[in-house]
């Protein structure tokens, strides 16, 4: 891998604000497999920063470094411009941490647990009850802080989890997969609230995780892993530009859009040099049907829009839509890991959709089946008001 | 819990204050682990065996101190023989089944250990709290210092009660008054009991880091414990046996070489050692625990009358038999911290 194709255009992001994550070509090597090959990572107080990622792809071993609970082959971390490696109890003061499947201690309530990770963090006990009391009713879980914890569901664990994160009144907040457990509304509340502590507490958040949706809508900025290798990062914008010029999808609607009409249409756009594929969406509002092209690899939009165009028309049909539509995280993930592959060239290995197989997430799907958004600002804020800026 | 969420305010971000990571963190480790143990059904099962054993003794043990009270020449140890005269039966006078009550605790006692230790890092693994945990401003260290601590105060406690009932128990009943000597034995005793329980339960630790399954380290502990209590004395004789012959028929110096190996290979095992120390610690007519030469045996056989020794000169014999169980429990710490910290904190 040369050095140019990890280059990435520096983030907007707030430039002024401290530099809580820097990596320089920090690289974890296990015997045979590297799983995580030169990291240059940036993160600064007031933004969430997405690592994106199969699972096995490096993203826990990085936040495990981070923390200094791994120590790393080569290359340096800094948190908070500290080594974790050398001050670890600094850091972990300073940074709260979600595990990937968090767990408790079964036969204590929630809000034990919480205090004995106040207590290890060396809390004055009258303060802590305040603040564990907080943190509980910021992740909703107040009416069952005195359970014992082996009566929670997963989802609960993990709203747990962020509580006890953020016990310690974090600098860097690291969450290992915050929300596969969690059932969409809940997830809708958990990124809220992260939105709200980034904005509020100028605090970072790296957060890791499969579900693209998510990450495209809370995420500031967007780091691609794969295998070991961080191949993009950037804003959802500068990454759309980047993957996205190659080809994109069209949204074609006709009239009239009758039953009969459904299938001639999608065999009339199957048919228009350079589209790749061609899927049928029912549009949920008016009862009327559409259609999403893939533009094939390589082909101009431009040309196969007009393409598509001169087909609907040229049989006899009436043209009610042709949007054009920015790709989505998905295709810019699938974009950036296979031309990674390419350009590494020793990696045939193609990875298909970065979710776990036989964990579709619900919730994740229903988001991104969603009629496209029609400007690249409303696909990127999260869809609960006032969460995104 | 769908609406407060959002409506929740934050507090002031100018007023943060942060704690102080405590200095010593194995402090606050031992302080939830040892709630957790007084509520864990260990800790019931603990004090229900050595109450057991309390009561046995107490019961049965007392009308053997009354037979054996009047054959005892020095009139001193009547005290200390409560902890260790085989119960008799009442009704029989034959010996019953149970060993004394020192034999009971020195029988127990690994179990204990095992019990309170085998599951201490493995367990916060299985339960995935161990990343978090270690997430904290704590070192690794602590964790494993932490519950060690809070193992042994626990086992501590229970076994310093116990004890001290059962004197109470003597001292009114029987009306034993213990002379300053015969209260030092059994303090010495009680602390190296506490010795060689940490050990058990050190290398039950060791286990808990090693083996990444709870039921494996059980019983990777246990198959030691029955190595060092049963198959010990056997191996320890045949090892001898090859390293330095000595049948009947050999020489005297043969016959001492093979016994100082014999003695050299079983003072690796902690079971022997604690058993050396507590029978010169609670039995003052014990002047050796090393090889009695024919001629010695013979000076005790025809001397007649045995000397009391004094507490402090029993203590001297026991020295090295503490120090090397204090020896073998840190060499076992230093494994579990090497394997802890190298290994990866993931589950």
């Amino acid at each position: 891998m040369t050095e140019h194709a990890i280059a990435e255009p520096v983030a907007p992001a707030p430039l002024d604000h401290e530099i809580l994550v820097s990596t320089r070509r920090l690289t974890k090597r296990y015997e045979e497999r590297v799983a995580v090959d030169r990291l240059d990572l940036e993160v600064r107080a007031g933004e969430i920063f997405g690592l994106l990622g199969q699972n096995g792809a490096g993203k826990t071993t990085t936040i495990l470094m981070l923390l200094g609970l791994t120590e790393p082959t080569s290359g340096e971390a800094r948190v908070a411009g500290l080594d974790p490696q050398r001050s670890p109890l600094e850091v972990k003061r300073r940074v709260g941490y979600l595990p990937d499947a968090v767990g408790f201690y079964g036969d204590l309530t929630g809000r034990q647990n919480l205090r004995y990770t106040a207590r290890l963090n060396g809390l004055p006990s009258g303060e802590a009850g305040a603040r564990i009391g907080e943190v509980l009713e910021q992740v909703g879980l107040t009416d069952r802080a005195d359970t014992r914890v082996d009566t929670y569901s997963r989802g609960m664990l993990q709203r747990l989890g962020i509580a006890d994160a953020l016990v310690k009144d974090p600098d860097l907040l690291i969450l290992d997969e915050p929300t596969t457990a969690i059932d969409p509304i809940g997830v809708v509340e958990i990124l809220d609230l992260l939105r709200r502590l980034v904005r509020e507490r100028e605090l970072a958040i790296l957060l890791s995780s499969h579900l693209l949706t998510q990450v495209q809508s809370v995420c500031d900025r967007i780091g691609i892993f794969a295998a070991g290798r961080l191949i993009a990062q950037g804003t959802l914008d500068e990454l759309a530009r980047r993957y996205g010029s190659e080809a994109g999808e069209l949204l074609v609607g006709v009239e009239p859009a009758t039953a009969h009409a459904r299938d001639e249409v999608a065999a009339l756009l199957r048919s228009v040099d350079g589209a790749a594929a061609v899927e049928t969406i029912e549009d949920g509002e008016d009862g009327d049907w559409r259609w999403r092209v893939d533009v094939a690899a390589g082909r101009d939009l431009s040309e196969v829009r007009a393409a598509t165009l001169a087909a609907v028309t040229g049989a006899g049909f009436r043209l009610a839509d042709l949007g054009r539509r920015p790709p989505s995280l998905e295709e810019i993930y699938r974009r950036a890991v296979e031309r990674a592959a390419v350009t590494a060239g020793a990696n045939p290995r193609r990875p298909g959709t970065p979710r776990r197989s036989g964990s579709p997430a619900a919730g994740d799907r229903v988001v991104s089946r969603r009629p496209p958004p029609q400007s690249r600002d409303a696909g990127r804020s999260a869809p609960t008001p006032g969460a995104g800026t | 819990m769908s609406a407060d969420v959002r409506t929740v305010p934050l507090s002031p971000a100018p007023e943060r204050t942060r704690g102080r990571p405590p200095r010593a963190g194995w402090r606050v480790v031992a302080a939830k682990e040892f709630g957790d143990y007084l509520s864990n059904v260990r800790f019931w099962i603990l004090l229900l065996i050595l109450g057991l054993a309390a009561a046995t003794t107490v019961y049965f043990a007392a009308s053997a101190v009354r037979d054996i009270a009047s054959n005892l020449s020095g009139g001193g140890t009547v005290f200390i023989a409560m902890f260790t005269v085989a119960p008799s039966d009442l009704s029989t006078s034959q010996p019953a089944q149970i060993p004394p009550f020192y034999g009971l605790v020195g029988f127990l006692l690994p179990l204990v250990g095992i019990a309170f230790g085998f599951d201490a890092i493995n367990g916060e693994r299985a339960q995935g709290t161990l990343p978090r945990l270690l997430a904290q401003p704590i070192h690794r260290d602590d964790v494993i210092n932490g519950k060690f601590a809070a193992g042994l105060a626990v086992i501590a406690t229970v076994l310093v009660a116990i004890t001290g009932l059962i004197a109470a128990i003597g001292i009114v009943r029987l009306g034993i008054t213990p002379g300053i000597d015969e209260v030092a034995r059994l303090i010495a005793w009680l602390v190296v009991s506490i010795v060689y329980v940490g050990f058990w339960l050190a290398f039950a630790t060791l286990c808990s880091v090693a083996l990444r399954r709870a039921a494996t380290s059980a019983l990777v502990a246990i198959g030691l414990w029955l190595l060092v209590t049963i198959f010990a004395t056997f191996l320890v004789s045949t090892i001898a046996g090859i390293l330095a012959p000595g049948g009947s028929g050999s020489s005297i110096d043969d016959q001492v070489a093979n016994a100082n190996w014999t003695q050299f290979l079983s003072s690796l095992s902690p079971s022997t050692l604690y058993q050396q120390a507590t029978v010169v610690l609670l039995n003052p007519t014990y002047q050796t625990v090393g090889v009695i030469l024919p001629s010695q045996a013979q000076q005790l056989q025809t001397g007649g009358i045995p000397t009391i020794l004094p507490f402090s000169q029993s203590l001297l014999l026991i020295w090295p038999q503490v120090v090397a169980i204090v020896g073998l429990t840190v060499a076992c710490f230093a494994v579990a911290y090497v394997l802890f910290l190298r290994q990866e904190v993931r589950a």
